[in-house]
């Protein structure tokens, strides 16, 4: 039997070459080479919206090599907010989740910072506005990169017809599609004029004053439009104000003009008062329009999307937006930083308004223009006015700017509409204050 | 002389014999194999109910931030809070009331059920229990059309008489009034069941001799119904007590707690401060604020139970 011998030069090659191919396997890209990522992002209202979301999931994780998983978590129930609960607790659970406003600062400490990608975003995109940079940021670190997906604006969305027929007020003129808004006069007192001529025809404005988001929003800006904060920034108690009392007296006199129920309203019954047609203006985004597109088409094409009447402080609006947030335990940071600085490109994030149907607000400055917004119809133009285009009146979130974690009690709490609701029910105005002293002492233990 | 040779192995195969016959005779007494049997179960509850339950005291115990040990501090600034109290004077109204109201309809209902013929009953019993076995998550969504506070069923019904409309969920005691309402609704099926079984098992001749003494309707109810049900009554109690307290779903879905908090329950009110205001300590402590109460109430329960049994 022969037997070949191995000379001292084929060997040499022989272990240079299997030496090279041992060293560079790892490198060399495999179906799934980047590794895993799962995300939890929130499971949108608008039917299809979220398709938008996985097509550019899939095709950044096909770009990538990274194997994703991809769930969405409904807000139906807090069910997304339990779930942040949880993972938070058990350091375990997605990559990336999506927060809603005040999640980011309640679990700051266990977020990865994302400074080294918001900075090339806000230069590609815009500088994002203060609410955005309130609840997304803590000592200068980014909590997480504001996502397009489900930010919106709570403004009012009127009937043109009835506003034009009872209150002698044209929206569309006010706030014209393709132009800048005329809204000089469009102030608290008209606000309060029309609620009175729209209640007296029968089709009042429906704003809840309940314990649910869409409640606290509302009166979160009227609030700020008299400069009336409950806590400071700095965290100081600032209740018994001026303002204060003249938020509470401007609320009284607007309840007497609202549904006699609105203080058991939660934030499905503003949306089903407009499709009933039963009333002249809600405080909403677009989602309550656009079922009625489907369910109420005479009522969609009468709706107009525009600003909040402007108080003695300025004109604000509530801005609601969510983040994409990295959990600290994470296992793989810069597959999800690489992910989300391609969902926050200009192309990613108007791919996914367009698919909202122009529901979702991208947080930056250059963004606030796209056609979505011009073209979606009926009436055309309908949400022309919705992203602020013109910055005419300051984005802002109840309870700000008291820090953050006290804010979130407060907003959580409704402790503003339970204040106006108490005043209104006929409680002395200095022991309503007092009530709300004594709730927001206890909302700043640490 | 010794009879038998040392042997250095035998002592320890005796000893060894004598374990395995032990174990044999352990695995055949009956609470051996039983508690084997049962185990599975112990060992879920230990994972699902004793662990969180000791984790939920860990938590409690723990700064808002969770980060500093601070012992009954949660409790002490919960007793500061004027919302607080009222959450517990709600829970016990809340409770004690729907309770009362379960129990007695449960006994009325229980009594009609128990006079149908027999071949008619299990129709009835089926139909009786459908508000127990619907998930109440899904029936309070019902009642909360009902209750709608612009487009309520019963509103537009009550509108043909000229009544109404009523706030269901917009005043206060109107909001307590139909949290109560849903909840008796979906428990006193319980206690219809739990009531019937037990009448069923009274002797017939105690109720033939207290009519030969001359008894009536109610001194049979007073002396023989009612004594010979006391215990199902009490662990019926006392278990729902304990259920109702801990109720969550019917007030998260009919009023979240409003208006102005006047329907919130203890797990309604750790809810929004654990979760939704991200302070779990302190919804820590208002969840577990009823256990050392309710335990007390279970101990003494009990033990009147175990008495009465040991006396018959």
């Amino acid at each position: 039997m022969s037997r070949k011998k191995l000379s001292r030069r084929e060997f040499v090659a022989a272990t240079a070459l299997s030496s090279a191919a041992l060293i560079t396997a790892p490198y060399v890209r495999g179906a799934y080479a980047a590794g895993k990522l799962s995300m939890g992002f929130w499971d949108h209202w608008v039917p299809g919206a979220n398709s938008a979301s996985t097509e550019l999931v899939n095709e950044w994780a096909a770009k990538e090599k990274v194997e994703v998983q991809l769930d969405y978590i409904t807000s139906q129930g807090n069910k997304n907010i339990v779930t942040i609960a949880a993972e938070a607790q058990a350091k375990s659970g997605h990559d990336i989740f999506q927060m809603p406003t005040w999640w980011p600062q309640a679990n700051a400490e266990l977020l990865e910072p994302v400074n080294d990608i918001m900075d090339p975003l806000i230069k590609l995109n815009g500088e994002v506005n203060g609410t955005v940079k309130y609840l997304g940021q803590a000592d200068g670190k980014w909590l997480g990169v504001p996502a397009s997906v489900g930010s919106q604006i709570k403004g009012p969305c009127s009937r043109i017809d009835l506003m034009k027929k009872y209150a002698n007020i044209d929206v569309q003129e006010m706030y014209p599609a393709g132009s800048p808004p005329k809204a000089d006069n469009w102030t608290l007192d008209t606000f309060l004029k029309a609620a009175e001529a729209c209640h007296k025809a029968g089709f009042p404005f429906g704003i809840g004053l309940g314990e649910t988001s869409d409640s606290v929003d509302t009166a979160g800006a009227i609030f700020q439009s008299f400069g009336a904060q409950l806590v400071d920034a700095k965290g100081n108690l600032t209740v018994k104000t001026d303002a204060v009392r003249q938020s509470l007296d401007y609320y009284k006199k607007l309840l007497a003009f609202l549904p006699p129920d609105v203080s058991a309203w939660d934030d499905a019954s503003n949306n089903k008062w407009l499709v009933a047609g039963k009333g002249a203006m809600i405080m909403n985004p677009p989602s309550a329009w656009a079922v009625a597109k489907r369910d109420a088409p005479q009522v969609a094409e009468q709706c107009w999307t525009h600003g909040f009447p402007a108080g003695p402080k300025g004109r604000f609006a509530p801005y609601l937006p969510f983040f994409w947030s990295i959990w600290s335990f994470s296992k793989n940071k810069e597959a999800a930083k690489s992910l989300l600085s391609f969902l926050s490109q200009p192309a990613s994030i108007e791919k996914m308004v367009v698919a909202s149907g122009g529901y979702d607000l991208p947080a930056y400055e250059k963004l606030t223009t796209l056609k979505v917004w011009a073209e979606e119809g009926p009436p055309k133009g309908t949400l022309y006015h919705y992203p602020n285009p013109y910055k005419h009146q300051t984005l802002s979130i109840a309870a700000s700017p008291a820090p953050p974690k006290v804010a979130q009690q407060i907003y959580f709490q409704a402790t503003l509409t339970k204040m106006c609701l108490r005043y209104y029910q006929g409680e002395a105005m200095e022991k309503t204050l007092a009530w709300a002293e004594g709730e927001c002492e206890g909302f700043m233990r640490s | 002389m010794v009879d038998v040779a040392f042997q250095p192995n035998r002592t320890a195969a005796a000893q060894s014999g004598r374990r395995r016959a032990g174990l044999r005779n352990a695995l055949r007494r009956k609470s051996m194999s039983a508690f084997l049997m049962t185990l599975p179960l112990i060992l879920l509850i230990a994972i699902l109910v004793i662990y969180p339950a000791i984790y939920s005291l860990h938590l409690a115990t723990l700064n808002k931030a969770m980060t500093k040990f601070v012992g009954f501090g949660n409790f002490e600034f919960l007793f500061k809070r004027e919302t607080f109290w009222l959450v517990v004077k709600q829970s016990c109204i809340f409770a004690i009331s729907a309770v009362i109201f379960k129990a007695l309809i449960g006994f009325i209902v229980a009594h009609f059920v128990h006079n149908v013929p027999a071949n008619k009953q299990r129709k009835w019993r089926g139909m009786l229990l459908v508000p127990w076995v619907i998930p109440p998550a899904m029936s309070t969504l019902a009642w909360l059309w009902l209750f709608d506070p612009s487009y309520s069923a019963f509103n537009y019904t009550l509108s043909f008489f000229g009544i109404g409309p009523i706030p269901w969920t917009g005043d206060a005691m109107w909001a307590r009034f139909s949290v109560i309402l849903v909840n008796v609704w979906y428990g006193a099926p319980f206690f219809m069941i739990m009531y019937l079984a037990a009448l069923k098992s009274v002797p017939e001749q105690l109720y033939e001799a207290a009519a030969i003494d001359g008894a009536n309707w109610w001194q049979r109810i007073w002396y023989v119904t009612l004594p010979m049900m006391r215990n199902i009554i009490a662990i019926t109690t006392l278990f729902s007590l304990i259920v109702t307290f801990a109720n969550f779903d019917i007030v998260r879905i009919l009023t979240a707690g409003g208006p102005l908090d006047h329907t919130h329950i203890f797990a309604t009110w750790a809810f929004r401060v654990g979760i939704e205001g991200s302070d779990i300590p302190l919804g820590a402590s208002v969840s577990l604020f009823m256990v050392p109460i309710l335990a007390v109430a279970a101990i003494f329960i009990l033990r009147d139970i175990t008495k009465r049994g040991n006396e018959s």
